[in-house]
């Protein structure tokens, strides 16, 4: 509680011309392996029903979201046999004959300037009877997310999880600039690399970018007063407040599941250990207390428990401590680096980087029995961190001299690759669902 | 500068060498070619000492072994270069700025980037340089001087630079 005033609150710094600036790199996300046994489903194109050409194609994102997830294998209009956009027009006996499992439908209508309507039924054709069905109205530019938002009912309906086409992704880029500087980028984008916004950029690093769980906001670390301090910035408004900035490093900062308070590593009493700060409270709380380096600190679902990298043994090594105080309890003991966990969404599994052979990849704890499952075979792999629909793993990595991002679905059958048209691409953090 | 840009290309040339004649693989090379090989390294371990701008100590940077901060007995050199430096301009002030190759995580080499930093920081106090006058900071793999992703620019990326 002492330290109250060393908490830099400084004055809402508005990042003003960098907020929502367009990013100039654009995501491409690829299938890498798998995809191939998804379940067939029809997603009939969305009828336009007013003049001229419909803004935003919701049917072919809708048919790109559900192919991306492997779990789908959407047919192509050439296999469809029809294309029906009312109820009233579907004969389910046509899409048993292409073997299609599920049916969507819907159409665009624009309802005033600017003000458009979408409706879309969803079926299950053995069963012939409707599983779903909305209708929205929204803007031209709200019409990407209400595709998204249909993904994922039609995800959840068919599969029984949650989908996460509607969360977004934050990521840091590096780029050149003309005179060969380097140019950092934090930005986010929707959760298939579309509306890349760049939040802030900065001829010195950025790093470690971490959701509110509210998915507002995003804490980061920023060098650009020539060395590491942590931020909080407001997404919509652009507005940020700097939250550490003590003597030495200000760095990992990882928001408590209700959102009050967030862990962070300081270095201020001489090396790196961590600290909770209070948001509202200003006031601050040290976690570790060892000569050792203690960081990349991450909340337990439940926020009972900070896990943590350590090298209090020799090498980095994971460990867990209850944040209301305890003993600290060691949970990797296979090889001899391991570092940066984080937990899936139940709270059963931490994901962390390990090393084999000389290689870096994702790892797999299970926090009941502290057994390790290694699945990645790259060799620069980085910064995992599971979806939050706990399905899959998004990782950054390098591939052929560049840094790009990959994802690996939870029981290893899809990967995904993420890359940028230009530059590299890393410390990908997901938002939380809905946000 | 040119001249001491010239020294360094030799003491740059010269470790090259001698990381390729340290390398097991190239024992099995035929004699002939090891002979030259040898010549030519010993020729650039005559480089001689460098001279810096403003008679500060030339070598800017010290290097380290990977997951490490121990600084070997080369770096122990520089440091004490700097150390007389500092003696003999009191009013002049250091940054010790750490850095790490790419490889682990990236917030703990934040750390082990600060460590290194510490290491100097602790080898100038222990030289009689007053703390008042010496800053650490780190940049962790963030700030590579080579962006390859091979030994060589790991090598070259572990280090702390020297800053006045």
């Amino acid at each position: 509680m002492t330290y109250f005033r060393k908490i830099l609150f400084a004055a809402s710094l508005t990042v003003m011309a960098l907020a929502n600036a367009p990013a100039h790199a654009i995501i491409t996300i690829t299938i890498t392996e798998g995809g191939e046994g998804g379940t067939p489903i029809a997603i009939s194109p969305f009828k336009w029903q007013g003049p001229g050409t419909v803004p935003t194609d919701v049917a072919e994102i809708v048919t790109a979201d559900l192919r991306r997830s492997g779990r789908f294998a959407p047919l192509t209009q050439e296999q469809m046999p029809a294309q029906p956009f009312r109820d009233k027009d579907v004969v389910f006996k046509e899409w048993r004959l292409v073997k299609a499992t599920s049916l969507v439908i819907g159409h665009v209508t624009p309802v005033k300037p600017d003000q458009y309507r979408v409706e879309f039924r969803l079926y299950d054709v053995f069963r012939e009877r409707q599983l779903a069905g909305y209708r929205y109205t929204v803007k031209a530019d709200r019409l990407r997310s209400v595709a998204h938002q249909i993904s994922d009912l039609v995800y959840e309906k068919l599969t029984g999880e949650k989908g996460v086409f509607g969360s977004r992704i934050a990521y840091v880029s590096q780029e050149r600039s003309a005179d060969k500087k380097r140019l950092y980028r934090l930005s986010v984008a929707d959760s298939d690399g579309a509306n890349p916004q760049t939040i802030l950029s900065s001829a010195e690093p950025l790093m470690s970018p971490a959701w509110s769980p509210d998915g507002k906001q995003l804490a980061y670390v920023s060098f650009e007063q020539k060395r590491s301090m942590v931020y909080l910035q407001d997404l919509k408004q652009g507005k940020r407040i700097r939250v550490a900035s003590f003597r030495g490093i200000n760095s990992a900062p990882a928001w408590s599941p209700d959102g009050s308070r967030m862990a962070v590593t300081l270095s201020k009493d001489g090396n790196p250990e961590i600290y909770i700060i209070n948001i509202a409270r200003k006031s601050l709380q040290r976690l570790t207390f060892n000569r050792a380096i203690d960081t990349e600190p991450a909340w337990s679902p439940d926020g009972r428990y900070l896990v943590f990298t350590s090298d209090r043994a020799g090498g980095p090594q994971i460990y867990r401590k209850p944040v209301a105080g305890g003993q600290v309890e060691r949970l990797s003991f296979e090889g001899n680096y391991n570092a940066r966990p984080s937990y899936s969404p139940d709270g059963q599994q931490i994901t962390m980087i390990t090393r084999r052979n000389g290689k870096y990849n994702v790892g797999v704890i299970s926090v009941a029995d502290k057994s390790m499952q290694v699945l990645t075979d790259t060799r620069l792999d980085e910064s995992p961190t599971f979806a939050p629909n706990g399905q899959m793993i998004l990782y950054a990595t390098e591939r052929k001299g560049r840094g790009v991002l990959a994802s690996v679905s939870a029981d290893g059958g899809v990967r995904h690759l993420f890359t940028l048209t230009e530059g590299d691409i890393r410390e990908p953090a997901w938002s939380p669902l809905n946000p | 500068m040119k001249p001491y840009f010239k020294l360094l290309l030799l003491v740059i040339f010269a470790l090259a060498l001698n990381a390729c004649a340290s390398k097991p693989e190239e024992s099995a090379q035929p004699a002939g070619d090891e002979a030259v090989v040898q010549g030519a390294a010993e020729e650039g371990v005559l480089a001689g000492e460098e001279l810096g701008a403003d008679g500060r100590p030339a070598v800017m940077r010290i290097h380290f072994a990977f997951d490490s901060s121990s600084i070997d007995s080369d770096n122990r050199e520089t440091i004490e270069a700097h150390a007389a430096y500092l003696s003999a301009n009191p009013s002049v002030n250091v940054k010790l700025e750490g850095h790490c190759d790419e490889r682990g995580t990236r917030e703990y080499n934040l750390a082990l980037g600060e460590r290194r930093a510490k290491a100097v920081v602790q080898m100038l106090a222990v030289l009689g340089i007053d703390r008042s006058r010496l800053t650490d900071t780190s940049y962790g793999e963030e700030k590579p001087l080579d962006e390859g992703h091979n030994e060589a620019a790991w090598k070259m990326n572990r280090r702390v630079e020297i800053i006045y």
